[in-house]
Order: structure tokens, then sequence, then C-alpha cells
């Protein structure tokens, strides 16, 4: 295979009215076991446009992308590629047709080496059939050096970072020669810098003629780069159309079903007294001399880059990791945590990032998932009491107002939203006196997103204190009534909510002393 | 806090009823497979529904189970111990030295139980501190225990164990029913209320399936290893004197290639291998169908080898069957 990507149709961009599409999806239906998750849609990919597909989770964009890649066969519906009906049996024949994807995580193999993942399965060859690593790496540096990636094509992907794994993704996608490169919320890993970079990637993708599908749950960034949108809702097509003829607030009213209102919730400040302080806590590599009170009732905000240190910290304070050096007082009395079991004893307990492999074990029930730390206590000697099991999980999902089709249900089958209400009711079961939400809204749609700030309001306002690490600015700038930033490992600013702007948080976090 | 108890909707607490998920069980299926085995059995041989013979049969079952139950606990939790064999083998070594030096039979079974626990402890040790894959430190110590054995024993067996020592394996309880039989019993009553109706058999099931969320929720993922390591250690001791007891002597041989069948009672018991599911109840029925096929074959006069070519292909088959009707019933809705 060739990489000659300069042949591709580049022209009638901008004018879209007699533009045919690359690739058109008409009335996909797809079925699991009790679910309809995809009724009859439509979707039309054009060339040398962005398309952002949004809706909530569950909408039925993650079974899109499925079909859209070969990994699903739909129940009724057509691709049509070139106004050709036509059938993906397998990955490879999407594949073929020039359909790639970039995922969230991406999917590329840590042990192999960029030049290796870059052509995994499609190498060039030999006259005797063997693979031709000389070509290879020189078709890889140029590909490389045509996204603007300063990469070594030996080096193994385990020593990238997640923005670099993009840029090998990408260059993948170029590399076989793709008309519809699909991105699965590729920026949610990415710090803003990363981010920037990507945009200008997206620009470059565009005008070489490929036809972008972006999938995201930021409409910062859709109506930055989108040319056009398609929304989902309950596995339906609820609209399309071109970015520029819509609102910010139709799309989230079309996307919800309903209109909405104020974002985030309005709240009483009754900040009470000291609950937590720590000293000097400090770790060998990831952070140092980390020093801050919380008050009771008050919401922490936590802003920083990606790798500033601040998911490290939270999981000392934890005690999933133990400082060098440091300390902190509950209540005023100096408290020891060594590990997780003590922290939640102490009243400290940790929503984390990773709810997958950190926070949901996804195949046990919902209600074994939200008694398990509270086991000691709803327990009679050691034995379980599976009323009151029952009636413990039901109570804080309930208030969360948790969907799920009954209480045994594994949390595996639930949408990531309710996954997240799961572990957050696990932890408010313990009754603790102080929450760290480490990305809490990471992933969940609108909706979700509404009833966690809601919830964490509410929580506040009964007297719980809140840490929340985000790096999601209208959130920290919405929900904190302090907000700390670190960068590199260190706290280097503290701002209270009054007069805090995006500018300042950037600045910080950045390190820059002038606005840029 | 104070929590409104005006919930938008009731979520009800099962979704199927318990009737519904009884017979999609595996045990139930497992339970299947036995009953016509059974009855495979007595139109076999006339002699197979004899009391004592079935008594007598038992044995070739009880003691391994007696590990399989500490086995299933490890095997959830998503560890493994190959050790178990070798465990018996300088368990019972060490029996057999103690009784050369004198020892009376409380003394013997105390040896037999600790040299089990101090096993399990060094595999723990290793595992659990150091952070070693089991798999590989139990393939270690596989060979390491029996090694041990083969050093003390050479080509030689210890004899001669006192009388009452016998009871352990060879006593009646009652009637035709065993010691070994009792003491199986009350394992499996035992293991099946710590694995399914305390906080620590669910902690187990929550670090097999995810042992950083477990860690993050609190658990003491390994000292609950540990315990785990320990308990199997204790069992292959309690297998050690059962079985040296039974035999009458200790050979460096003795309980040869039983870590695999050990395994094997733990799989078919619908114990998943890659950890976080099945029940005690199901191993209890896995040690009876393999006593039972065992003990059948052997009324028909069929060689051991065939028998292990048949468990083996049991195995696999009552592994495979349910993954196959998912896969008939996955073709056609497509």
């Amino acid at each position: 295979m060739t990489l000659d990507n300069t042949k591709q149709p580049t022209a009638a961009r901008g004018d879209t009215a007699d533009l045919a599409p690359v690739l058109a999806l008409r009335g996909i239906t797809k079925t699991f076991p009790g679910v309809r998750a995809l009724g009859g849609v439509d979707l039309a990919l054009y060339p040398g446009q962005v398309t952002a597909l949004v809706g909530e989770n569950g909408a039925g964009k993650s079974t899109l992308v499925k079909v859209l890649t070969g990994i699903y066969r739909p129940d009724a519906g057509d691709i049509v590629i070139d106004d050709t009906p036509t059938q993906f049996q397998t990955a490879t024949d999407a594949s073929d047709a020039g359909v790639t994807a970039i995922h969230q995580e991406t999917v590329l193999f840590d042990d192999l080496t960029v030049a290796e993942n870059i052509f995994l399965g499609h190498a060039p060859r030999t006259r005797w059939g063997l693979i031709d690593w000389g070509t290879m790496r020189t078709q890889a540096t140029e590909i490389l050096t045509r996204i603007g990636a300063n990469l070594d094509p030996d080096a193994t992907l385990r020593e990238l970072g997640i923005a670099n794994k993009h840029l090998v993704a990408i260059a993948r996608a170029l590399s076989v020669q793709a008309r519809v490169v699909v991105m699965d919320e590729p920026t949610a890993a990415l710090s803003r810098a990363e981010i920037e970079e990507l945009y200008d990637l997206v620009d470059r993708l565009k005008s070489e003629g490929k036809a972008i599908l972006f999938i995201s749950h930021k409409f910062d960034e859709i109506f930055r780069i989108a040319d056009r949108y398609t929304v989902f809702r309950d596995g339906e097509m609820v609209g399309a159309g071109m970015i520029a003829d819509i609102t910010e607030n139709k799309l989230v009213e079309m996307m919800v079903g309903r209109p909405v209102g104020q974002v985030f919730p309005t709240r009483s400040t009754n900040i009470g007294d000291e609950i937590l302080r720590v000293a000097g806590y400090s770790h060998p590599t990831e952070f140092a001399d980390i020093n801050f009170g919380l008050r009771r009732g008050e919401i922490l905000g936590f802003y920083g880059l990606v790798g500033a240190g601040r998911s490290e910290f939270m999981q000392a304070l934890f005690g999933v990791t133990k400082p060098s050096k440091g300390a902190i007082k509950i209540d005023g009395k100096i408290a020891i945590i060594r590990s997780p079991n003590e922290a939640i004893e102490q009243g400290i307990v940790y929503v984390p990032e990773d709810r997958g492999k950190q926070g949901a074990i996804t195949d046990l029930p919902i209600f074994q998932n939200v008694t398990l730390p509270s086991l000691g206590r709803i327990s009679g000697n050691g034995f379980l009491k599976m009323a009151e099991e029952f009636s413990l999980a039901r109570k804080y999902t309930e208030r969360l107002d948790l969907r799920a089709a009954a209480l045994d249900q594994n949390v595996g089958n639930l949408s990531g939203g309710n996954q997240q209400k799961v572990v957050i009711a696990k932890w408010l079961a313990t009754l603790p006196k102080v929450i760290i939400l480490d990305e809490p809204t990471k992933g969940i749609d609108v909706g979700s997103k509404a009833a966690v700030h809601e919830f964490m309001a509410e929580l506040a306002n009964e007297g719980l204190s809140v840490i929340m690490v985000s790096s999601e600015i209208p959130e920290i700038l919405g929900m904190s009534d302090r907000v700390i930033v670190m960068r590199e490992g260190r706290i280097v600013d503290e701002y209270d909510r009054e007069g805090l702007t995006p500018e300042k948080l950037v600045r910080a976090a950045a390190g820059y002393e002038e606005s840029a | 806090m104070s929590i409104s108890d005006t919930a938008l909707r009731t979520i009800p607490n099962r979704l199927h009823s318990r009737g519904y998920r009884l017979i999609r069980s595996w045990e139930v299926l497992l339970l299947g497979v036995a009953i016509l085995i059974f009855f495979a059995n007595t139109q076999a041989s006339p002699y197979f529904l004899d009391p004592w013979n079935l008594s007598d049969a038992s044995f070739n079952f009880t003691e391994k189970a007696m590990i399989a139950f500490a086995m299933a606990l490890l095997i959830i939790t998503g560890e493994i111990d190959l050790s178990v064999a070798g465990i018996i083998a300088l368990s019972s070594t060490a029996m057999g030295y103690a009784l050369q030096l004198g020892a009376g039979t409380p003394t013997l079974v105390l040896i037999g139980l600790s040299v089990g626990v101090l096993c399990g402890a060094f595999n723990g040790v290793l595992i659990t501190k150091m952070g070693l894959p089991s798999i590989v430190v139990t393939i270690g110590t596989m060979s390491l225990f029996r090694g041990i054995a083969y050093i003390v024993l050479g080509d030689q067996a210890f004899n001669g164990y006192p009388s009452d020592f016998s009871v352990f394996g060879r006593g009646y309880a009652f009637g035709v029913i065993t010691w070994e039989i009792v003491i199986f019993v009350v394992l499996a009553i035992g293991f099946g209320v710590l694995l399914h109706l305390t906080n620590f058999g669910r902690k187990l099931y929550v670090i097999g399936n995810n042992p950083t969320a477990a860690l993050f929720s609190g658990v003491k993922v390994q000292r609950t290893k540990m315990i785990l390591f320990l308990l199997t250690g204790l069992m292959s001791g309690l297998a050690a004197v059962c079985l040296t007891s039974r035999l009458g002597s200790t050979r460096p041989s003795i309980a040869l290639g039983w870590e695999l069948e050990v395994v094997t009672m733990v799989v078919l018991g619908g114990i998943s291998i890659l950890g976080g599911s099945g029940t005690i109840v199901g191993v209890v029925i896995a040690a009876l169908v393999m006593g039972m096929v065992t003990f059948g074959l052997g009324l028909l006069n069929v060689p051991g080898i065939v028998m292990s070519i048949f468990i083996g292909g049991l195995l696999i088959g009552v592994i495979a069957l349910p993954r196959l009707i998912g896969l008939i019933a996955a073709q056609r809705k497509r």
C-alpha cells in the first residue's frame, strides 16, 4: 500500500449543498437482549468536514461506532459508501473500506515500536514476503512528520504519553489511507496544550479531505472544531445540521429532551470549622510540600493540568500510596493513614477517576458494591445480613436517583453515569466526613453530570466537606468555594470563589506570568 | 445526614425470582450430571449400591476435597496453589520422621498440620509480601517441598504408624460412615458458611473481580490472601494426616499429581479459573461426580489412565457446554 494521500479530493469544502457524503448510515437498528441500542438512525459523513456526534451516555454513540468499525453487525439498515449500499461483516471489511477509529483509550500495543504500531497488519513487505523494516521506518517517519509529530519510530509505545499515543493512532489512520476517521472522545485524557495540538491535526485531516466523526462531551470543543452535528437520544437520531446554525443551549436541549436551566446549583454557603488540615505532605517523585485546610461544608476545588500530581496526592491522602513526609489532622487530632481502610475509619473517602479499574466492581451486583466498605457496620459478628444490605443499598442509590432494573444487577451493565452514582453511593453509605471526588463527571452525560453537581451541593449543605479534583474549568468555577491550583506536584496558588476567572486558573496551572 | 424517603421510584431487590436463578445455575447442571453418572453406575455394576462399597469409594475424593475447599477460596480471589501435593509429601515425611523419634498420635497430627501451615506461610509470604505471581511461586515450591521429602527418604519409606493413628484414614464414626466422610461434611458446611454467609467470603469475590477497586474500598487484599494460603496449607496438612493414616506409610511419591486433580475438582465445581465466581456447593457436587466416575469405572475394571482421560473429557465437556449453548443462541440472534 502506498502513502500517497494527496490524491484524495480536497475540493468542494465549504459549499455543502451539493456535497455527496463519503459514508452514510441509513436506518441502522441494533438490539441487545432487552435493550434497543439503536432504532433506525441516520448519519452522514462528508469529505473534509467534521461531524460531531453528541448525546448522553446510553444514547447509542458507542454502539454506532462499533457498527461503523465492523465490530457489531446491525439488525437492519445500510451502510452506504459512495452511493453503494454495503455491509461490514468484520472489522477488516470496515478498515478495507477506509474507516478507521481513534478510541478514548487508544487500542495500541505498548510493547511494540511506533513504526510497528502504525503498520500493524499492513506492513510493507520485501519480495520474500518478510517485513521490509527499512521502508517501514522511512514511511513511518514520513507520516509522523506530516502530522507534525516528532517521534522516534523505533521507540516503544510504553515510553510515550497518552497524547503521543494518540498521534501514533492518527498516524496509523493515515497509513491505511483512511477516508473516514472516527474519534471517540480523543481529548478526554489530554492536557490543554495537547488538545490544541489535536485540533491542529484535525484541521490537517480536514484539509486532506477526510471525513471525521468526532464524539465528545465537551461543548467548547464541538463548537470549536465541528462543521456539522448529529444528536442522538435513547438510540434515536433527534437532530442534525450545521454547527453554525445552532446554539449550545439548543444542542443541550436536544440531547436531554428538555430545556436546561441553571447549569450549576446555587447553594447556601454555610461553612463551618476546619475539619481537615494537611501539613507538608510530600512524596519522593509525585508531589511536595502540600499544605491546606478544609472546613465543614466546604467544596474545595483542585485544578491543574494532567500530571500536576493532584490524583497522586489524593491517593496518598486516602492511604493508597505512602507519603515520605507530612502529617494530617482530622477534627484537630493527628491522624495516621497507612491504608484506605484506615482512611475510611477516619471518615475520608475517595471516588477515583478511573471508575472501571478503581471504583466499580463491574461483575458484582449493585448492592454488593454499595455495601462493601460498610459491611463491618451492618453485619452481625462478621455474618452478612442480606435484608440490611438491600435496605442500605436502596437508601443511597435511590437518593442518587440511580437508574437500574434491580439492585442485584451487575454494575457493568449500567451506563457510565449510573456506575458513578453507585460508586458515590458506596462512599456515602460509610457516613464520611470528607469525600474526595476525582474528576467526578469525566465521561458522563449531561443529565448525570447535573445530578452529580446538584448532589455535591446538597452534601456540602448538609455539612459534608468535599474535595473536588477537576480539569474542567466551568465545573471548578461553578462548584468550588475555594480553588487550589497545583503545578508539577506543588500548590502554586489558592483562590476564593469571588472574582476568580478562567484566565487566572489557566495561567496559574500552566505557569504563565502574563496572560497568553 | 438526613435521608429523604421520597424517592421517585423503587428499584426492586432482585431481577429474577429465586427459582429462576436456581434453574439457571451451574450447580443444578452439575447435579444433573451427577445423577446421570449415579444411574449409569447402578446399571454398570450390581456392586455399586452396596453401602460398604460406597463408603470405601468415598476415600478417593474426601481427602482431595478437603484441599479443594480451600483451593476454591484461593482461586476465587484470583490466586492458585499448585504446591498442595508437595505440602502433603513434606508434611507426611515430617510425621514419619517424628515417628522415628518416638512421637505419639497427638504429636504426629500436630506436626502434620503445623508443617502444612508453615508451607502455606512460606508460599503466602513470597506471594503477598514480595508480590510474586502465585502460579510461579507454587510451581517452584511444589518441587521444593517434595524435593525435601525425597532427600529425607530417598527410596525408603516410613512405616509402623501406631494403631490409634489409623483412625483418621480408616476409622468409622458410626455404621458405614467413615471419619473422613464426617470431616468432609463438616468442612463443606464450614467453608460454605465462610464463603457465602460472612463478610470475609464476600471480600474474596470482590478481590477476585477487581483487586484494585477492592483495595480502594478498604479491603485488606494482601492480608486476606495470606490467610487463604495459610488455610490451604492447613487443609493440605489435614489431607496429609488422613492419607498417611489411611496408607499407614510415607513414601516421597505420596499424593503425586494431586494438585491437578484438586484444581480440576474446583473448576468442575464452577469456580471460575479467572477468579471472582463460583460456590462451595458446586465443589461438593464436583467432588461427588469425580468420586463416582472413578469408582464406577473401577468397578468395570477400567485402567487408571482411561479414567484420567474420562475425567479430562468430562471437565472440558462440562465447561464447554454452557459456552456452546450461549454461542448457538447468539448465532441465531445475529
